[in-house]
């Protein structure tokens, strides 16, 4: 080998790629003087720009985890429908700019032959933001992929459509840590037991010191087991929320019937009429069923049809329910208020209710 | 299952449940990964077949497989995603399946002969499987044994594409389409992207923070990338100004949905009571009690922008559930000028402090939101040289266990602050 090939190569640190070089050349000669835009019809957007100049975006949904020939199949569309300029959106979803309004109807019939849905656009159901799960991630309890394509398929007419009163994000994660974010309906792993300890492994594993100040509640401790230093959980204070699984895999927080799904409503990330808002939990302890998850399915059904007959035009998920209050939420959902709704973390005297406001 | 590209389907593995995942409606992943399997002239066909073996393992047991490990490129020491098969016996193609967090194009435009060339690099050397996007905004390319690892990098490095963060670094950002496409921006989202996160490239490649530091860029208060709830710092474009009202389109979309419907739907909806429908269907804004939250300019795209005295808010401190709970950001700098290249200047310096506070007192393993929350705003504000304001809090405090001595040098203060203000107001006016 040459002097040279054994020599490894340094890294260009150039950062964030500067995205001019791919930007749709009316985007960018536009760029910071756009107008005003509408929505001719769900899923195609069109900007007007201060001096006339239109642009047309036409949104479709993707798997996300794409095999590269899904990702040439687009790229063969966009070549032919858009000047060969796209763009993805943070909830996955492939825009394609299109300066050319003829071009427009049949792109979104070739995307359709094609399989992919159109829309996503205004008050429709978004694709759901995800995580890894079992495809990949080290730690989780469950799949997101799986998740989010049956999900999907059961929301598709509402993501081809914009009947829902407003805009719908739903989030799924696959571990407590809730990578996938804030929701409108977020699908999240609960676990519900302590984690099991293998104690043959700890020793060797685990920086035991950071996994006993990783725990919220103060519940491990360092032990001596079988003349091996391991660690010890206090189950009456352990609140399964598998924060120490992650630095200590060898305490296992998973168990194929323990792991649950939990569905949490009202989180909002826009400051558009009401602040954000975290979401709060409405039902917990649905088996983890793969591979589509119908009992998840079946909640996720009833609250996105409660809000759609009942919210008014605008309102989201949590505005809606902030309006009509729980009891109600409760009712129309169709699902069990119990004591695990009352808060008991950090500052939960805030979320009770301090006053006589009460529905009826 | 079929083989279409004629490959030995006897060493196929049975995927009875992920084939349920081929039905339906919406494109299958599921779908996806078969056709890297089935190309079997490929590199990436085994590794795809035993990582589909392994994932339908998974379907089957409900448990996971991966365990990390340690992973890196040449000079790097974060940004490669280190993945081991925990059943590598049973699938030993895909015993390694590491992922590149490869960070985006400001605002995520391609073209489609970029995409191409990731595609072609990935052929080489990956699975053949990318996601676009991570939520923190990379690009994914999963699945990467390690000897290509390398490889990989080296490729996309060449194609002008670089790693994002991973461990205890500054990650990777996002911004929104903004500037590029939206009548609501208050910024320059790319320039700001761009010239803050390359700035401190340093503490993403080379991880040496307390723990994670996120920067996510938004336009607007419609926060598109989710700034305020998943950021450590959120820039939030806005405007000080009024807002511009262009009567004549509000009187055409007034005319167009109906009275009660403009008044339930934009004039109702205002949380702080800012507008109200004139006899003659205008709008009257009443612009100091307008909070820019948006609403009645996304719903009158046409007649409603924002002003044209712009900058952004910043937040600090937004983060998720480990270890004391969800944080959002904490409303720390109402306003910024951001139009000149001194304003970003002072942008980024304003971060570099931040980012230098939170080496310096975030304990290990602590996000700075539970930094401040642990030592208090008025300490945060001191070390980064803010001060207090008003729209940083819901309400002053209503708890009365604080030590109030200085009170009368602090207002003292506050009117210098005041007075130094209506001077500087007086002086631009005069110019
Ligand atoms: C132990 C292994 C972990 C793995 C494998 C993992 C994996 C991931 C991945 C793949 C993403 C998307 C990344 C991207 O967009 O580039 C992500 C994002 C995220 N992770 Fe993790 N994660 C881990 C630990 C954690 C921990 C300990 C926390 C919290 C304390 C956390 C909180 C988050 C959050 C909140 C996001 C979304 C961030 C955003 O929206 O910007 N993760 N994680
Ligand atoms: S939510 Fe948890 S299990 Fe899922 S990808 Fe994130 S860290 Fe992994
Ligand atoms: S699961 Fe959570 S509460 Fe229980 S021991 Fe682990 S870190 Fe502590
Ligand atoms: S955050 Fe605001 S400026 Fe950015 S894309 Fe969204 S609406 Fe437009
Ligand atoms: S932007 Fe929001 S707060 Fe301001 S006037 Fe419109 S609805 Fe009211």
């Amino acid at each position: 080998m040459s002097e040279a090939a054994t020599q490894p190569r340094m890294p260009d640190e150039v950062g964030v790629p500067d995205p001019f070089q791919y930007m749709h050349p009316v985007m960018k000669k536009n760029y910071g003087n756009w107008d005003w835009h509408e929505r001719p019809r769900p899923g195609v957007l069109r900007h007007v720009s201060k001096d006339g100049e239109s642009i047309y975006t036409v949104r479709a949904g993707t798997q996300r985890q794409m095999d590269l020939y899904t990702i040439r199949k687009l790229c063969d569309i966009g070549d032919q429908f858009a000047d060969g300029h796209v763009r993805f959106t943070t909830r996955s979803n492939i825009e394609f700019l299109v300066a050319d309004p003829a071009k427009v109807d049949p792109l979104i019939e070739k995307l359709q032959a094609e399989g992919f849905p159109v829309g996503g656009t205004g008050n429709s159901i978004s694709m759901i933001s995800h995580t890894q799960g079992w495809l990949h991630c080290d730690i989780p309890g469950t799949d997101a992929s799986g998740v989010v394509k049956s999900l999907m398929d059961q929301m598709y007419d509402d993501f081809i459509k914009e009947e829902m009163p407003n805009r719908v994000r739903i989030t799924t994660s696959c571990c407590q840590i809730n990578c996938g974010g804030q929701g409108d309906i977020a699908i999240n792993v609960q676990y519900t037991k302590p984690p099991r300890i293998n104690h043959d492994l700890v020793a060797n594993v685990c920086e035991r010191p950071a996994v006993v100040a990783r725990c919220p509640v103060a519940a491990i401790r360092p032990a001596m087991v079988n003349g091996k230093p391991s660690l010890e959980v206090d189950e009456k204070k352990c609140i399964c929320c598998g924060a120490c699984y992650p630095p200590c895999p060898p305490m296992q927080i998973n168990g194929d019937d323990s792991t649950k799904l939990a569905i949490w409503v009202g989180g909002k990330h826009s400051n558009a009429r009401s602040k954000p808002t975290f979401h709060k939990l409405v039902m917990a302890n649905l088996p983890n069923n793969p591979p589509r998850w119908p009992e998840v399915s079946e909640v996720v059904g009833k609250i996105l049809k409660a809000y759609k007959d009942n919210a008014r035009d605008w309102e989201r998920m949590g505005e809606w329910i902030e309006r009509i209050g729980w009891p109600r939420f409760f009712e129309l959902a169709d699902l069990p208020f119990t004591k695990h709704h009352l808060d008991t973390w950090t500052g939960a005297r805030h979320n009770m209710n301090m006053s006589a406001h009460v529905h009826f | 299952m079929a083989n279409s590209n004629g490959g030995d389907a006897r060493d196929q593995h049975a995927t009875p449940m992920l084939d349920e995942l081929e039905t339906g409606p919406w494109p299958s992943f599921i779908t996806g990964l078969k056709r890297l399997r089935d190309s079997s002239d490929k590199q990436y066909a085994p590794m795809v077949n035993d990582l589909l073996g392994q994932l339908e393992h998974s379907y089957e047991n409900r448990l996971g497989y991966w365990k990390g490990g340690t992973v890196s490129v040449f000079g790097y020491g974060g940004g490669i995603i280190p993945r081991f098969s925990e059943v590598a016996d049973k699938f030993p193609a895909s015993k390694e399946f590491h992922t590149l967090r490869v960070q985006p194009p400001a605002g995520y435009h391609y073209t489609t002969d970029v995409l191409r060339q990731m595609c072609d690099i990935w052929e080489r050397h990956g699975s053949g499987l990318i996601a676009f996007h991570g939520q923190s905004g990379d690009i994914m390319f999963q699945g990467c044994s390690t000897e290509n690892t390398q490889k990989a990098f080296d490729e996309l490095n060449e194609i002008g594409f670089d790693l994002g963060g991973a461990g205890p670094a500054l990650r990777t950002s996002m911004s929104c389409v903004g500037h590029a496409r939206c009548e609501m921006s208050c910024y320059d989202e790319v320039k700001a992207h761009r010239e803050v996160i390359n700035e401190f490239l340093d503490e993403m490649h080379r991880p040496a923070l307390p723990y994670k530091f996120k920067f996510k860029f938004s336009g607007c208060p419609n926060d598109c990338v989710n700034a305020i709830h998943r950021a450590d710092f959120a820039v939030i474009g806005t405007w000080r100004d009024d807002m511009k009202v262009n009567q004549e389109e509000v009187k055409k979309y007034v005319a167009e949905v109906g009275r009660k419907y403009a008044i339930d739907h934009v004039v109702a909806m205002c949380p702080t009571r800012a507008l109200s429908l004139n006899d003659d269907d205008t709008l009257e804004v009443d612009n100091k009690s307008c909070v820019r939250c948006m609403h009645c300019l996304n719903v009158m795209t046409k007649a409603l922008s924002p002003g044209d005295d712009r900058g952004v808010s910043i937040l600090i401190g937004g983060k998720r559930a480990l270890k004391i709970g969800d944080l959002m950001g904490i409303m720390i700098k109402p306003f910024m000028k951001l139009e000149t290249d001194e304003d970003y200047e002072e942008l980024k310096e304003f971060a570099g402090e931040v980012i230098d506070f939170f080496a310096e007192n975030a304990l290990e393993h602590e996000r700075i939101g539970e930094t401040i929350d642990r030592i208090g705003l008025p300490a945060f504000l001191e070390a980064v040289g803010v001060d207090p304001d008003p729209n940083m809090v819901k309400h002053p405090r209503t708890s009365c266990f604080v030590r109030t001595d200085d009170f009368t040098e602090e207002a003292e203060k506050w009117y210098a602050r005041k007075g130094r203000k209506a001077d500087d107001d007086a002086t631009v006016a005069a110019e």
